[in-house]
This record gives structure tokens, C-alpha cells and sequence, in this order.
């Protein structure tokens, strides 16, 4: 069974002038959100996007835009009352959830 | 003039998990010793491995690294393991610690070019998010071949001549992936709510109360659902959201705990305490289930933002009201 998640909220772009059709995104991307069509890589299901990154980090032309991070409340908790960037750091004694 | 070339070195090790790292494994999985369950960073040689074995990069959490040797009977390859604080390769990569700077520092200090012939790094798909493979090649001339996202399938990887399926790309988010997941999120309420049940006796103590055994029942259960329930079953519960989902299944555990209690008709349990744990419960419930989005596989930042920003003002809400209703109903008996 699939797992679905929010629709219209990631921050996926991208700009297809700059796509040379490497394929990589597909390669690197864990949701299968790429798909090639015409020797482009074009965005098949933004909703899948978990916003990891991974696509724009391995785009050698910077074809891809995306806002990484992580899709963690605790972070993002953590984040709000530390004031710093929420990340994947469950330190030793606070418990938490990810990783 | 004496040029001093820096020594080689490589750690054996095997495929082969002993009894001590699968409790090692079960510890972390509780909670136990998951912070300093580490490896040292370097070049690991698994069976005989020689100048044409392939190169496999690791986190140094040791339930990454046993996840990967575990899966490589009958190989000869290297294990890189990079420094990743002990933080595996998927939320390191999310860090930084498993990215492109640290590859280039390891492949630099173990001197992979004096071990093998090919300029080949093979790194697991889902330390993707932390490495530029364009940029490692560049600066180290190791070109970045993505493997799979399970260990398991890197046999077939290898035999299909690095070539993964996308069966083998795609993360899957199975029943099991979930539930062993759950006890540690399990395991980490426990401090809080030692601090809650002591709370709720100080306040026996004050006369405030009686808090008793419904109230302790009623808080564990919406924990449970919270933390083990929600979780698994995530994907069969209606909506989006996981605060929701948690919710959900919670206004359903605080129905049956005030039926248990014969609802309003029983005098010791009023119309407002019944209220209360409407709006207490299932609160809570959705405030853990929202943080299961950390161990989901499928959770975007900007979605948990958005789903936070209506469910963090909500559960406080409700929380701070059930408890009024709750204390109110007090003071009206006594």
C-alpha cells in the first residue's frame, strides 16, 4: 500500500531550459518523482517529493530546485526552541524520533 | 630529500554478525546505547578483496555498517566508512556529515587509490541527499555510483553490472520498516510521562485530585496508540496528516475508556471529566503521532510545517481545556 502524504506543498522546481537529460534525478531520487520524456527529465508527482535534496545536489547543470530538510516534527520542535535549524540530531538523552 | 609516505591501513572484518552485534542491534532499536553504537572510521576489507573489489561506503553507526557486511557473503570488497558521528547514512546525508567533504577526506587519509585499480565508489542511494557525485569526481577522480537503497539487493546490483532496478531505487515504508521503529519512540516518552504521573500525585497530594487508576490507563493507552498503533497502521488510517491520524485513532481510545467507565451515568464520572478526556487523549495521541514523521520515509519538511502549524496550536488548546474541564469537575464535588 502506498503511503501518501500532503499534497501541494513541496518545494520541488525544475527549470528544464537547464536539463540535459543526464538522468541522475531519477537515479537518486527514493520516490520515483522523475520521469524522462522527450530526453528531459520532467517532475512526474511533486506530492511524492520528500524534499530530501538528493535530486539537486547530484545536478551537475542546476536544473533542479528544492528547499532540503528534514520532514521531522521533533526537528522541527527542537529547531523552535533552540532557535537554530531543525535537523536530524536526536541527541543521546532527549529521545525523539528520527534516524 | 626523504619524502615519508603515511602508513596503509585497513580493518578486517566479515560478514558474519555475531551474537553481541544483534543485541547491539536490539539495544538500539529500544533505545539502549544508541548514541555510542559507533565503528571506527576507515577501510574495511571483507573477505580477500584485491585491486579490482569494489569499493562500498558506510556510515560508521554500527547498524549501518552490520547492515551492509551482513548482506556480503561469499564477496571480496571494501567497506569506506565515513565519520558520521554514529548518525546512519540517511540522516547524515540529511546533516551534511555524510557528503561530499567527508568521501574526499576519507578516500584522501585511507588512500583508496593505492588499494585498487578502478576509480569506483559505490554509495548507497540514500547518502545521495549529502554527496554531489559531479563534485567528487572533480576534486577526487572517483566516480559516485549510486547502489541500491538496500543493502540486500547489492548482490544483484553488482551481478546486473551496477545497474539497480527501480524497484531497487524506490524506499518503501513496509509494515515492518514501521514497527521497528516503534520502540524507541515508545521508550522516549518515558521521561515525560514520569514527570506527568508525578505531577498527577502531587496533585493527589494537594487534594486536587483523585487521580487514579482510569487516568493512568487512559494516558498510557493514548500513548500506545500514539506511538505503536498510528504507526502501524499508518497507511489504512483516512486522511493525510499524521497528527490527524493519531487523532483519530485516539477520540476512538477515549470513547472506549469513558464507556468502560459507564460514560455519564456513573456519578464519579461526570459529563466535564468525560469531556476531558475527549479533549485530553486523543491530543496526545496526535501530538506523538506527528512525530513519527521523523522515522516515516515519505514526510517533506514543508508538509510537516504546514501540519504543525495547525496541529501544535490545536493540541494545546485542547490539552490546556481538557485539563480546566478536568480540575473544574474537582472542585465542583468537593
Amino acid at each position: 500500500m502506498q503511503n501518501l502524504y500532503l499534497k501541494n506543498v513541496a518545494t520541488l522546481k525544475m527549470k528544464s531550459e537547464l536539463c540535459t537529460g543526464c538522468g541522475k534525478c531519477l537515479e537518486v531520487c527514493p520516490h520515483n518523482v522523475f520521469l524522462m520524456k522527450d530526453s528531459k527529465a520532467v517532475i512526474l508527482d511533486k506530492d511524492r517529493c520528500m524534499e530530501c535534496g538528493a535530486c539537486a545536489k547530484n545536478c551537475a547543470f542546476n536544473a533542479i530546485e528544492v528547499k532540503q530538510g528534514v520532514g521531522c516534527a521533533f526537528a522541527i520542535i527542537m529547531g523552535w526552541l533552540t532557535g537554530s535549524e531543525p535537523n536530524c540530531d536526536c541527541s543521546g538523552n532527549s529521545g525523539g524520533s528520527c534516524c | 630529500m626523504e619524502i615519508t609516505s603515511r602508513e596503509l591501513k585497513t580493518i578486517p572484518t566479515t560478514a558474519e554478525l555475531t551474537f553481541k552485534d544483534t543485541l547491539g542491534t536490539w539495544k538500539a532499536r529500544w533505545g539502549i546505547g544508541r548514541m555510542t553504537f559507533n565503528v571506527d572510521p576507515g577501510l574495511y576489507s571483507l573477505g580477500k578483496p584485491d585491486t579490482d573489489s569494489p569499493v562500498l561506503v558506510s556510515a560508521n553507526y554500527k547498524m549501518s555498517f552490520d547492515s551492509l557486511r551482513k548482506e556480503l557473503k561469499g564477496l571480496n570488497a571494501w567497506i569506506l566508512v565515513l565519520d558520521t558521528k554514529g548518525i546512519n547514512v540517511w540522516c547524515a546525508a540529511g546533516k551534511g556529515t555524510f557528503g561530499t567533504q567527508e568521501l574526499l577526506n576519507r578516500i584522501a587519509i585511507v588512500q583508496l587509490e593505492k588499494f585498487v585499480a578502478h576509480k569506483t565508489v559505490i554509495v548507497p542511494q540514500l547518502g545521495a541527499p549529502g554527496i554531489s557525485a559531479h563534485e567528487v569526481r572533480k576534486y577526487s577522480g572517483f566516480k559516485v555510483i549510486y547502489g541500491p537503497v538496500k543493502a540486500k539487493d547489492l548482490k544483484q546490483f553488482i551481478r546486473l553490472g551496477m545497474q539497480a532496478t527501480t524497484e531497487m531505487r524506490t524506499v518503501r515504508s513496509s509494515l515492518y520498516d514501521r514497527l521497528v521503529l516503534t520502540p524507541v519512540e515508545l521508550v522516549g516518552t518515558f521521561k515525560i510521562s514520569l514527570m506527568i504521573f508525578g505531577v498527577l500525585f502531587l496533585l493527589n497530594l494537594l487534594g486536587l485530585g483523585p487521580f487514579g487508576v482510569v487516568d493512568f490507563y487512559g494516558y498510557v493507552g493514548a500513548v500506545i496508540v500514539g506511538c505503536v498503533i498510528t504507526p502501524i497502521l499508518l497507511p489504512w488510517i483516512p486522511g493525510r496528516a499524521f497528527a490527524w491520524k493519531g487523532w483519530l485513532l485516539g477520540f476512538i481510545w477515549a470513547i472506549i475508556v469513558n464507556v468502560l467507565n459507564g460514560w455519564t451515568a456513573v456519578p464519579e464520572h461526570s459529563i466535564l471529566r468525560a469531556l476531558g478526556y475527549l479533549l485530553i487523549l486523543p491530543s496526545i495521541s496526535a501530538f506523538l503521532a506527528m512525530n513519527f514523521t521523523g522515522s516515516s520515509t515519505f514526510t517533506s519538511f514543508s508538509g510537516v510545517l504546514k501540519e504543525m502549524k495547525v496541529a501544535v496550536p490545536a493540541i494545546i488548546i485542547s490539552i490546556v481545556l481538557g485539563v480546566v474541564l478536568i480540575l473544574a469537575n474537582t472542585f465542583i464535588k468537593l
